[in-house]
């Protein structure tokens, strides 16, 4: 008969066998009895509960007793055998209570059962033994009353694993309750079945789970998943079979069972990676919907699994690192002055990256640090440092800076969860410095914080120190150096000696206010403050004698050893410095030598031997003092160090070798000591996690495995493989792919490229390795952005299914129904992929594109995902738009620019071709002089802008100007044939990132040669500069050329006026810029952009009131009016009322953020906040007529 | 991931102990107390202590311990935000977390243990979902249940866990419907010597009793949501909705609840209520020193302040204090050395002023440091960051429900150095 035989046959008798049983135990527990009598101040406390009730229940009992049936009178002669105590009522108390409760879980009452379950229970919960108990309790397992079932299960699982035997009686019970009709007894069955922790039923837990895992009630399945760890744990050698479990519960759809199933996954194989493969996008769809510890434990699942499959976005930064010597202020460079130098350091770079593939963030990897971002708004502290650690270690560096926020508010929680937030927030600063920088406030301390709190808060505000901001932390040390907490004190000196260390500029004013604060009276304060000058003195000791004498004055008052100690050894590291002095410490000291701590004796010997062999004149004697002293010392280290010594620096016959370098030995030239921050490379454990927090690595941890060299397969991931798959994939990628600005600074790249390259390697390509990195963000923000009412139709389609579960009741308007009624007929077959979804979402939008076209063929976006969701057209399409394109070119070129009414017509042809150009992505819209903007002007330059973008050219090789809204410097009648135009091409100027690029178009329609084109006598308001063109040696007739310059302005709209000197002729001309042409476009995330708005109120913010042109109405022809007026970019905004922009100035690098914020009937408000009010004030002017007109 | 907890009183007793897997000596505790023991201050406890064999994480709530037993990789977070909801479900259910109520309820204590983790995994953390198994006591109950032998454990079968809102139980009936929101502001603030602000910043929760029948889906939005920088919700917040037009749309959970957190942009310029003039010297001789402290009122927006107290943690050398108080009344505590001057509510015609002398432990040293003011105080109707809420809308039941908002403002972590 084999156990499970055994079990399954147990219901028949088991009600004889609990008697046989429960007479024997009995029998024992007299034997046992005078253990428990210990107990007696509990059994008061149980008397104290409801003495009367008690004595009332107990009579109760034995009244029911009597009328019970038969099974209470077989009890009868047990009771009396075994309770022949309670008759007599002079022997112990105790076993006669434990009587009483076994009569009440014997009667027939629920109440009296009741009652004494809840009395063993409280038992079991203040730690008291009632196993003795185990076989009245267990009977009752099958008890009708629900009360009385829970309250035995909690009894049977606390000691299930003590009485195993017995434990087995109420296995049937279970597996009865396994096959209950309702989910929940199934549930909460095989819950406690689990919980039993006996090994001999692990065959039927091993059934009870394999079953559950395919039952039709998610929460039978949930609390499958929460079995297996059970199971593994009791018997690891179930793992295969466990395995397959937990495979098929991964693939389960529900949020209820996902967080379960891969708590299980983390316990029992989390080695096993592969599982994760298929069910990567589920989990990370579904995310946001599973409950909130789930949410933990599969983020912190997933930053593993994607540190195995994703190739690292930052691969290029730390490419730099490896280059570049100064990381550290690298790091820290989040403002803008650093940024061309950042910039520069990357084209050196270059050369190096080439090698390597650009890096495109995989679509998987994105959809992730998507899904995740929004439950940085989990009131769950557990939940957002998950979270915080998934981006810590995987967003690009560009991204990380989301998470500070999350992480400053949990600071303001509990003191135990700012403890851990702020250990892992200090081991972040210092990979991260300037995510945390304008939180620098939130970080200061309290003189009501704990301890802990105080110390970990100043770590962090010393690894935030840097020049900007060290005055104001030195400021706010000085306060703390005040504190009645001593321990804090003493900290807070050793960060001021860090802060010293780490910035040279303080050093001296750090050294300042330490010395002065060896006058301290609180001795420990002196003593730590010695330590850290010691440490201090010792990278420049030269220039601070005076300090070294005052220490030395010091050795009469300080006792503290390590302080003493100090002093010694930096009067003898530079005793050269203090002569004098030197000899007269040493004297002092061979005084009071027996006196003295032992570091302190050995730092007198070693200033003795220092001294001996600098000044042995003087000293010769007091040295043989000192260490004769010490030869007798108690201490064996330091009579080893006397012995030692003396042989090497005390000249004998005999000396060897050695002494003769005994100064060298000793005065060698020592380093200063680096002073570092205790979480320094504590980054390689993953954040938030114990191991951590303790600095060693947890049992049970998983390490955080490094990127992968190569990315593995990502069509692993891929649920079914299905052509839309790819088209999925593909579309992502372009998605991610980089918005047009930042392709200006890649334009290194882009001189590799041809211009007939098909748009998808282009735009992949393209996207220059970091920059990829920001864009993607941009894109990702931008189609969140698109939820809005209007633009829900093309609104991403993880977007979709996260909303899925609540979003019936939002949807209110007709055409989101209409979407409603699409997802439903998307969800009904089950086994759907996102693939298809999203290909079926493709073709929604072409065709809502399509219609959009009929209906309005006036100006198409340049809209990020509705042009990408076309660019799956075919290649012909593309590559015809672009030969219109260059026909257009031609007539463009034909035509002079003065000839309004010609300009129309040409436009008419444009808007033709039009439907095809918007296939290609966004592009710099170039300039137009905004006073005279026509309404359809801003449709050529688009249009122009599309094509130049398409013509990939990096402005040092000159692009074709022609295609740009042009300005004339030059007229071809006064220029006698010489014709020029200009126009600002919106690209960096390479040699010198202060200027603004201008494009000429040099056109010579004379009948002769030109000759010797270059540019003379340039006259400039104070401060602009402009870097001339190369000189055109030969421009023949017919021809026409191009070069660009640069000027810079100076952020003014004063005018650059030079001459323009051929070989014969020198001519007067001058440029003046649009104020919008005085900016360059700089990417900020919605929260930056606030942050920064708020910094710019006041007389920095100027709004207007206005009514937007009929045909300006929507988002779109908004966005591309005010990036027409000025060159700005887009700034991701939550809400479709407000588009926002933002750019620098091109020399001050002040900031430019413009909103337009749209309501009701075309009114609108125009904000724009620039710390150069005079620019604010003229773009103000420029954007308004823009949008007006 | 939770081994074990135990639930520690202030002196040191374990009064509740649970096992999730096998069981764990209580000894453990020991090496919890051999470092409680060091620490001078309960909260000076680290929340994470290494054994040789285990780790304990302990969060400290009303004066007491709730100490874990970890014995794997766990993120600690996880435990202690776990431990804070294990508190938070007594304060629910018990009015209060303390020893006295825990010893009173035991079972119930521990039968709501037992629902809350599975295997040391979280189970159900949802008080709507655990008071539909196990009835939170009252006194009526308790009386029919000494009279029948009932308990508290519910005898419907928890639906609140199958459901897609978890946090609301179906079938809920009100006769009055009313939703309430308070709007509770709260100003850390750091005043220096002068009265220049160092530091200051408004948080603010939106606290909501709901009892509103049926489901209800709630829209709640705000007059000026662009003050609100960094928020976090509770789970029935549908964040999208809020991403895309600043409302608040939730199905509320039954009863109480936190709606949500909010911290207003650090750029606006915080109104500090009331401005501190304080004097406290201490002589090199005499060993004596002089306090002297006005209160008056500076940016609170034509509204009164209220509830107005002074905290100061004096240093240990100063023995007693001789005050008079032109408002309120003061106390000097002279084992903690704290002293308490509860001011009231703050009268701008006639400022409050507590001055007078202290005395010292003869012959120690005058303290280098000045002990630094907290200040507590509220604003009835009132945010002091402006906040306003615009309107509640209900949608998906027929009735018209009560509704409304209240205003409190705050000192949260007020502080002014002297």
């Amino acid at each position: 008969m084999t156990t499970m035989q055994k079990l399954l046959q147990l219901p028949v008798n088991a009600v004889n066998i609990v008697k046989t049983v429960q007479s024997q135990v009995q029998g024992q527990e007299e034997d046992k009895s005078p253990v428990l009598t210990p107990d007696s101040g509990q059994h008061s406390w149980y008397n104290a509960l409801q003495p009367d009730e008690l004595r009332h229940l107990r009579s109760g009992g034995t009244g029911g007793g009597g009328g019970g049936g038969g099974d209470q009178e077989e009890r009868a002669p047990l009771e009396e055998g075994g309770g022949g105590g309670s008759s007599g009522g002079t022997f112990q108390t105790q076993p006669l209570r434990h009587d009483d409760l076994k009569e009440m879980l014997d009667s027939n009452k629920d109440s009296l059962k009741l009652e004494a379950m809840k009395r063993i229970v409280a038992m079991i919960a203040r730690g008291k033994n009632a196993s003795d108990l185990f076989p009245a309790v267990v009977k009752n397992v099958a008890c009708k009353n629900i009360e009385v079932k829970k309250l035995v299960y909690v009894y049977l699982v606390r000691y299930a694993e003590e009485q195993q035997d017995l434990a087995l009686l109420s296995i049937s019970t279970f597996q009865r309750g396994l096959k209950d009709p309702n989910q929940l007894i199934r549930a909460s069955a095989l819950r406690v079945l689990s919980s039993i922790r006996v090994t001999i039923i692990v065959p039927i837990m091993m059934l009870a789970i394999k079953e559950a895992a395919s039952d039709m009630s998610p929460y039978v399945r949930k609390t499958a998943a929460h079995a297996i760890p059970k199971l593994y744990s009791l018997d690891p050698e179930q793992k295969d079979q466990l395995i397959e479990v937990i495979e098929k519960l991964l693939a389960d759809k529900t949020t209820l069972v996902a967080g379960s199933v891969v708590m299980a996954f983390e316990e029992v194989c989390p080695e096993r990676i592969d599982l994760i493969h298929k069910n990567y996008r589920k989990l990370c769809n579904l995310l946001i919907d599973v409950e909130e510890w789930g949410q933990v434990v599969i983020i912190n699942m997933l930053t593993r699994y994607a540190r195995t499959q994703f190739l690292n976005p930052n691969i290029n930064e730390s490419l730099l690192e490896e280059g570049g010597g100064g990381e550290k202020t690298f790091y820290g460079s989040d403002e803008d002055e650093d940024e061309d130098e950042e910039e520069k350091e990357k084209k050196a770079e270059v050369a190096a990256m080439a090698k390597r593939k650009p890096y495109v963030m995989d679509p998987d990897h994105r959809l992730l640090l998507r899904n995740t971002k929004p439950l940085l708004q989990s009131r769950n502290a557990a939940v957002v440092m998950a979270v915080a650690q998934l981006y810590f270690h995987l967003a690009p560096k560009a991204e990380v800076g989301v998470i500070a926020k999350a992480l400053v508010r949990l600071l303001r929680s509990h003191s135990e969860v700012q403890y851990v937030v702020l250990q892992n927030v200090a081991t972040m600063t210092i990979k991260r410095r300037g995510m945390f920088e304008p939180y620098l406030k939130s970080f200061y301390i309290r003189s009501t914080d704990p301890t802990q709190i105080k110390v970990l808060k100043l770590e962090v505000l010393t690894n935030l120190a840097n020049e900007t901001n060290i005055s104001t932390i030195l400021r706010e040390f000085q306060t703390y150096i005040k504190s009645m907490d001593k321990d804090f004190v003493a900290a807070t000196i050793q960060a001021i000696g860090r802060c010293a260390t780490n910035i040279g500029e303080v050093r001296d004013t750090c050294l300042n206010g330490l010395v002065q604060l060896l006058s301290n009276r609180d001795e420990l304060v002196v003593a730590e403050s010695v330590v850290v000058i010691k440490k201090l003195l010792q990278m420049q000791p030269e220039k601070h004698s005076d300090i070294i004498k005052h220490m030395a004055k010091l050795t009469d008052n300080i006792q503290v050893p390590m302080a003493r100690a100090s002093i010694l050894w930096l009067i003898g590291e530079y005793c050269e410095h203090v002569p004098k002095i030197a000899p007269d410490v040493l004297r002092k000291m061979a005084k009071s030598f027996t006196n003295e701590e032992d570091i302190v004796k050995l730092q007198i010997i070693n200033l003795a031997a220092k001294l001996y062999l600098t000044n042995s004149k003087q000293t010769k004697l007091l040295t043989q003092y000192v260490l004769n002293l010490a030869k007798y010392d108690q201490n064996y280290d330091i009579r080893d160090r006397a012995r030692f010594i003396r042989q090497l620096i005390v000249p004998t016959e005999k000396s060897g070798a050695l002494s003769k370098y005994a100064k060298k030995l000793f005065l060698a030239l020592k380093p200063a000591p680096v002073l570092e921050s205790p979480f320094k490379d504590r980054d390689h454990f993953q954040l938030g996690s114990l191991s951590h927090l303790l600095n060693a690595k947890a049992g049970g941890y998983q390490e955080l495995p490094d990127w992968p060299e190569a990315a593995p397969d990502p069509s692993v991931r891929n649920v079914e493989v299905k052509e839309s798959v790819f088209t999925l994939l593909e579309r992502v990628t372009t998605l991610t792919s980089v918005p047009e600005w930042t392709k200006c600074s890649s334009r290194e790249k882009r001189k590799e490229k041809k211009v007939e390259k098909p748009f998808y390697s282009d735009s992949e390509g393209e996207s220059g390795p970091t920059e990829s990195a920001d864009s993607e963000s941009d894109s990702a923000s931008g189609s969140e952005s698109g939820s809005g009412s209007e633009e829900s139709g093309s609104g991403s389609e993880s977007e979709e299914s996260e909303e899925g579960s609540e979003s019936e009741e939002e949807e209110e308007e007709e055409e989101e129904k209409d979407k409603k009624k699409k997802k439903k007929e998307l969800k009904k077959p089950v086994p759907e992929t996102e693939s298809e979804q999203s290909s079926e979402e493709e073709d929604r939008k072409i065709k809502r594109k399509s219609k959009q076209r009929k209906s309005d063929s006036e100006s198409e976006s340049d809209e990020d995902e509705e042009s990408e969701s076309e660019s799956s057209q075919s290649e012909s399409e593309d590559s015809e738009s672009e030969i219109e394109v260059k026909k257009k070119k031609k007539t463009a070129e034909m035509k002079p620019p003065s000839k309004p009414v010609k300009k129309e017509t040409k436009k008419e042809k444009k808007e033709m071709s039009l439907l095809d150009l918007d296939d290609f992505e966004p592009a710099p819209s170039p300039q137009v002089t905004p006073v005279n903007t026509f309404l359809s002007n801003s449709l050529v330059t688009d249009l122009e802008g599309l094509s130049l973008s398409d013509s990939v050219l990096s402005p040092a090789t000159i692009a074709p100007s022609s295609v740009l809204k042009n300005y004339e410097l030059l007229h071809r009648i006064t220029g006698e044939g010489l014709s020029v135009e200009y126009c600002f091409s919106r690209q960096p100027f390479s040699p010198d990132a202060n200027m603004v690029a201008v494009q000429m178009q040099f056109t010579n329609s004379a009948t002769s040669d030109t000759k010797n084109l270059h540019m003379e006598d340039v006259k400039l308001q104070s401060g602009m500069r402009v870097k001339e063109f190369p000189e055109i040696e030969l421009l023949s007739a017919g021809e026409t050329a191009m070069a660009v310059m640069g000027i810079d302005f100076c952020d003014s709209t004063q005018a650059a006026n030079f001459q323009l000197c051929t070989h014969t002729r020198k001519f007067f001309v001058s440029i003046q810029p649009p104020v919008g042409e005085l900016m360059r476009p700089i990417f900020l995330t919605e929260n930056e952009f606030k942050k920064e708005q708020g910094q710019l109120m006041g007389m920095n913010e100027i709004t207007e009131k206005l009514t937007l042109d009929a045909k300006c109405r929507n988002e779109h022809a908004i966005v591309q009016r005010v990036t027409t007026a000025a060159n700005l970019s887009r700034v991701p905004c939550g809400s479709d009322k407000e588009c926002r922009f933002a750019g620098r100035t091109v020399t001050s690098s002040s900031l430019v953020l413009v909103t337009v914020a749209t309501k009701e009937e075309g009114a609108a408000q125009l904000t724009v906040n620039c710390e150069k009010m005079v620019i604010g004030t003229m773009l103000v002017k420029d954007i308004l007529l823009a949008l007006t007109q | 991931m939770i081994h074990s907890l135990f639930l520690i009183n202030h002196s040191g007793d374990i009064f509740l102990e649970k096992h999730w897997k096998s069981v764990i000596s209580r000894s453990v505790c020991d090496y919890f107390f051999e470092v409680k023991e060091k620490a001078v201050d309960p909260e000076n406890v680290p929340p994470v202590l290494q054994t040789p064999h285990h780790y304990l994480i302990s969060i400290y709530r009303g004066k007491l311990f709730f100490l874990s037993v970890v014995q794997t990789e766990v993120p600690p977070l996880f435990v202690i935000e776990f431990l804070h909801r294990v508190a938070d479900t007594f304060q629910d259910y018990f009015g209060e977390c303390s020893e006295g109520v825990i010893k009173d309820n035991l079972v119930t204590v521990y039968e709501l243990l037992e629902e809350m983790l599975d295997n040391g995994f979280p189970l159900a953390t949802e008080s709507n979902v655990l008071k539909e198994m196990i009835r939170p006591p009252n006194i009526l109950r308790s009386v029919v249940n000494t009279l029948t032998g009932g308990s508290n454990v519910g005898d419907t079968l928890p639906t609140g866990q199958l459901s897609n809102v978890p946090w609301r139980r179906a079938g809920v009936k009100y006769t009055n419907n009313e939703a309430y929101f308070d709007v509770v502001e709260e100003i850390d603030a750091i005043l220096d010597k002068s009265g220049t602000t160092v530091f200051a910043e408004i948080q603010g929760v939106v606290e909501a009793c709901v009892r509103l029948t049926g489901m209800p889906d709630l829209t709640l939005s705000f007059m000026n949501p662009r003050l609100l920088d960094d928020m976090s919700f509770h789970p029935c917040v549908r964040f999208k909705r809020w991403e895309s037009e600043r409302v608040l749309s939730f199905i509320p959970p039954d009863g109480n609840f936190t709606l949500m957190t909010y911290h207003v942009s650090s750029q606006n310029l915080v109104a500090i209520p009331v401005y501190v003039k304080q004097n406290i010297n201490f002589f090199e001789t005499g060993s004596c020193g002089r306090l002297d402290i006005t209160i008056g009122p500076k940016q609170n927006m034509g509204k009164t302040v209220e509830g107005l107290m002074v905290t100061i943690h004096m240093p240990k050398v100063v023995l007693s204090a001789n005050l008079t108080a032109t408002q309120g009344n003061y106390t000097y505590d002279l084992t903690t050395k704290v002293l308490v001057w509860d001011i009231g509510k703050l009268n701008p015609q006639k400022l409050p002023n507590l001055r007078g002398s202290l005395s010292m432990q003869a012959g120690a040293p005058k303290p280098e440091e000045n002990p630094s003011l907290n200040i507590d105080l509220k604003i009835q109707q009132l945010a002091i960051s402006g906040l306003k809420v615009s309107r509640l809308d209900m949608y998906g039941e027929k009735y018209k429900p009560f509704k409304g908002v209240k205003y409190l403002t705050k000192a949260g972590k007020f502080q002014v150095r002297t």
